[in-house]
């Protein structure tokens, strides 16, 4: 930023830059005319931040009405809830932006759940450590597959998907043993511990989002993301290291997965089998409305945080209007969901055409 | 590694080690199934000199550049980087050594922007290891000034004009300390404005000493930037020297393969001696077609029982005619009248209904399903005709199927094989038959031979005489100069997307159409021609991506 600084020991800028004459200076510079127009700027404004808007007029109207909706409590219980679908949306917002998808990630989310309750009897680190290890190697798997083997995401991830849940119903007898976290152990309290009444998990949901969105935006791992979703075959033309970027976001998906089980397990004291199933489809749903393109090359994480917290609250909403029964909720974000689709369609074009 | 045989190099053998090349290939070969892209091709790039490389559809121009780069790892021969022997794996290994290309195609990332385009892979950071996007959008714009882009270098990338994406990834290659740069067909999309700046940016980098490989097809802008040039033909090297001692003609019979003192030969293919009895009134007129950047003011007619040639280098803007009068090419001007009807809507379906054919070139992306029967590829476009109310009648189909098989003496073990079993050959006689059962009046012939063996070529040949003479009228166009001359009754030249020239009669040799062709009279203002088309996405996508999701104009795309 500040141009006395002295240039940093990473990556010294010793370009010559041939061409800065050529145009022979100043005199030659045509007109720009390349700046965006008013209408341009608000459709990129209206895609990068609609959601979030979207958001507030819910959470706003909701508080004049439901005066249950507005309370401290409630926040903290539609938090939690969210957290983890946090995480996991967090993951599948980076495979995405790559012009990929991973649907195994509901699976290995319960899979890390089940096999942290049960390493949680060796220790927080073992509770910890077990499901990290298991979930990024069937990341790493669905990553090489893809990457190496050239194969189709929705294939390979839909395959890891049958994968990781039949996995998870043979270390559970099919479902019948359910492993428990000890009482009162540091695992435990990870999940149900907090700081002013907001458990950990939405902190650490917070901290990842936080780290994401920089890994995103400000470093060349972030902006190979997006070539390699925006043009695989530009991004290798430009000698960016494409397979091992897919590599890499497909085990951070299974890695993500795999905590968000493990900090749901250590909420709920157990590891519950039959958690996580559609699980894929709601990360997916809230990647989207967050204004990631499905089609990659284009997205960002706090639009991911935006979506994921939107259909919490509509799920909050219909469960406080009582009246309506809980299955409406699937109906709502499915609306929400065409929504944001078309009105993306929609911006794009209006942004592309001048 | 033996010296480069076969080729008279004087000046490359008397060159010491001080003049060393900067790049070098020695008897690279390459080869693809059923292909020899690349045979035993040698050539050298010495420092600080724009070299152009020249050659017809197939020549082997885009492999020997995919070798050079690390797309493409050859199977005989090795690179040479300032003597070292070098191997590049990958793209990213060629950069790191110091080629960079601009590609025909801008090969960036759309939705990125022009600044994180042109530093991808390379940003700037700060202390903390972060990107410095304040750094980054600086240097930008002072690059991009240097080519005389005024842009925000924070504006995606797909929202900038062709041209400056083409100064963009200009930008990026010339920023990365290349002793190589290497240029696709760099003008292909440039306003005459922008071609005059990249000329500028060449001129600079020779100044700094970087070698230019210069690719196109254009010859004034060869002989205006390069110094040297090499021609490939069928993927061997067929000559380098210095450019100056070259004209125009012995260039283009270069690259060619055709020796002007040899021209006068019995004729070579099938198609008989005798014209043809061409109609008084045209069946099909196309009135100033334009499409910018691609046709401009083309203007035919075609009468019936005549094969009308159409004659140009690559690039000239003879498959774009040839879409644009079957109505999928999107244009800006121009009027098609079949018959004295003209069209209203020209869309493919309409050019259909109105009785015109086209064979396109690509028959692999652009034709044949190779997943269905014979039978099937041969009555896909006629289904609406041989169905009632929906249902295709069988019996119908299989009268038809059987009659063109036996005319065109299409070889396969039934009617339901599969197509994509059949050679090239007999592919594209299915092709060509799918057409005939509907019937048509007009048949546009892109390329109809290329790629098929010797013999079902005479096929092809005969078979398009005899078409005429039952009062088709067939337009043709052939890279290969033997078939047009002996093929056609006329030929249309185009040049730069225009109309060059019209041999008639007597004209119709290949003396007259090599002067044509080579004209040294600079063309009208043809303004940049579309794209060659030895790459993988036809010259029409050109301005696409600029506008991908408007709805396409045609409403039958045959991408």
């Amino acid at each position: 930023m500040n141009e006395t600084t002295p240039a940093p020991a990473v990556r010294a800028p010793a370009r010559r830059t041939p061409a800065a004459q050529p145009g022979g200076g100043p005199k030659t510079r045509p007109a720009d005319t390349s700046r965006p127009t008013g209408r341009q700027r608000a459709a990129e404004l209206l895609q990068r931040q609609g959601v979030l808007a979207v958001l507030l007029i819910v959470v706003i109207a909701a508080s004049f009405i439901y005066p249950t909706f507005a309370s401290l409590d409630n926040a903290r219980g539609v938090t939690i809830q969210a957290s983890f679908l946090a995480v996991v949306a967090l993951g599948m917002t980076l495979v995405i932006i790559t012009g990929g998808i991973d649907l195994s990630v509901g699976s290995v989310f319960a899979l890390g759940g089940v096999l942290a309750a049960w390493a949680s009897q060796y220790g927080f680190l073992a509770a910890l450590l077990v499901p990290l290890v298991v979930c990024g190697a069937i990341g790493l798997l669905n990553g090489l597959l893809i990457a190496r083997g050239n194969m189709a995401p929705f294939i390979i991830t839909l395959a890891t998907l049958l994968g990781a849940r039949g996995l998870l119903l043979a270390l559970t007898d099919e479902g019948a043993t359910t492993y428990l976290v000890p009482k009162d152990s540091a695992f435990g309290e990870l999940g149900q511990g907090s700081v002013w009444g907001f458990g950990y998990p939405i902190i650490i949901a917070l901290v990842l989002f936080g780290a994401g969105g920089l890994v995103l935006q400000r470093t060349s791992f972030g902006q190979t993301l997006f070539a390699v979703g925006g043009s695989s075959d530009a991004a290798t033309l430009m000698g960016l290291p494409v397979a091992r970027t897919k590599i890499l976001v497909y085990t951070l998906s299974g890695l993500l997965a795999g905590l968000a089980g493990a900090l749901n397990a250590a909420r709920l004291s157990s590891g519950v089998t039959i958690i996580g199933v559609g699980m894929e489809l709601d990360a997916i749903s809230a990647v989207v409305i967050g204004g990631t393109l499905l089609i990659g090359g284009a997205g960002s994480i706090s639009g991911t945080l935006w979506g994921v917290l939107l259909l919490a609250v509509i799920q909050n909403l219909i469960n406080q209007i009582g009246s309506l029964n809980s299955s409406y909720q699937s109906v709502v974000s499915g609306g929400f969901l065409i929504v944001v689709v078309v009105a993306q369609r929609y911006l794009a074009r209006s942004r592309r055409t001048t | 590694m033996a010296p480069p045989e076969a080729e008279p190099q004087p000046p490359e053998a008397a060159v010491g080690p001080e003049r060393s090349a900067v790049l070098e290939a020695r008897s690279v070969s390459k080869r693809f199934p059923g292909v020899v892209a690349l045979d035993d091709v040698s050539f050298s790039l010495r420092p600080g000199e724009t070299h152009a490389l020249v050659g017809e559809n197939g020549a082997g121009k885009s492999t020997l550049i995919k070798v050079l780069t690390g797309v493409y790892r050859p199977d005989g021969g090795e690179l040479r980087m300032s003597g070292e022997p070098v191997r590049f794996a990958r793209p990213f290994e060629a950069q790191q050594a110091g080629i960079s290309t601009i590609y025909q195609e801008v090969n960036l990332v759309p939705l990125m922007s022009a600044a994180r385009n042109i530093f991808l892979g390379r940003e700037p950071r700060n202390r903390l290891g972060l990107i410095d996007f304040a750094r980054m959008y600086r240097e930008a714009t002072e690059l991009l000034d240097g080519f005389g882009v005024r842009v925000d270098p924070r504006r995606p990338l797909h929202t900038l004009g062709i041209g400056t994406q083409q100064m963009v990834a200009l930008a990026r290659a010339v920023s990365v300390n290349a002793q190589v740069v290497i240029m696709d067909e760099p003008t292909s999309s440039l306003e005459p404005r922008e071609v005059e700046t990249l000329f500028r940016v060449i001129d600079n980098l020779r100044a700094q000493g970087i070698a230019v490989l210069y690719v196109s097809h254009r010859m004034d802008e060869l002989y205006r930037v390069c110094e040297r040039v090499t021609v490939l033909r069928d993927g061997r090297h067929i000559h380098t020297g210095d450019l100056a001692d070259l004209d125009r003609m012995q260039l283009v019979s270069m690259m060619l393969g055709r020796d002007l003192a040899e021209v006068r030969r019995e004729g070579v293919t099938s198609f008989t001696a005798e014209g043809h009895e061409a109609a008084r009134t045209p069946v099909l007129t196309a009135t100033a077609l334009s499409s910018r950047h691609q046709l401009h003011d083309v203007s035919l007619s075609l009468y019936a029982g005549e094969v009308l040639g159409l004659g140009g280098l690559l690039g000239s803007g003879r498959s774009e005619t040839a879409k644009a009068l079957s109505g999928a090419l999107p244009l800006d001007s121009g009027e098609l009248t079949v018959d004295g009807t003209p069209l209203k809507r020209l869309t493919p379906a309409a050019a259909i209904r109105a009785g015109i054919s086209l064979l396109p070139e690509d028959r692999k992306a652009e034709g044949i399903v190779p997943g269905l029967s014979v039978r099937e590829n041969i009555v896909l476009a006629a289904m609406p005709r041989l169905s009632r109310a929906g249902v295709v009648s069988r019996a119908r189909q299989d009268r038809i199927v059987d009659i063109f098989m036996k005319r065109l003496r299409i070889k396969a073990s039934s009617p339901e094989q599969k197509v994509g079993e059949l050679s090239g050959g007999n592919q594209q006689k299915v092709l060509l038959a799918r057409w005939l059962c509907l019937e048509p009046k007009v048949l546009l012939l892109d390329e109809p031979t290329r790629g098929i063996d010797v013999g079902a070529k005479a096929e092809v040949q005969s078979l398009i005489d005899d078409l005429a003479r039952e009062g088709l009228a067939v337009l043709l166009i052939s890279s290969d100069i033997e078939e047009l001359i002996e093929g056609a009754d006329r030929i249309v030249v185009l040049r730069g997307g225009a109309v060059a020239g019209e041999l008639e009669g007597d004209e119709v040799d290949e003396s007259r159409l090599l002067e044509v062709l080579a004209d040294h009279t600079p063309a009208p203002d043809p303004g940049p021609a579309s794209g060659g088309h030895d790459d993988p996405v036809p010259p029409g996508a050109e301005a696409a991506p600029a506008r991908q999701d408007v709805a396409p104009a045609a409403e039958e795309d045959p991408r």
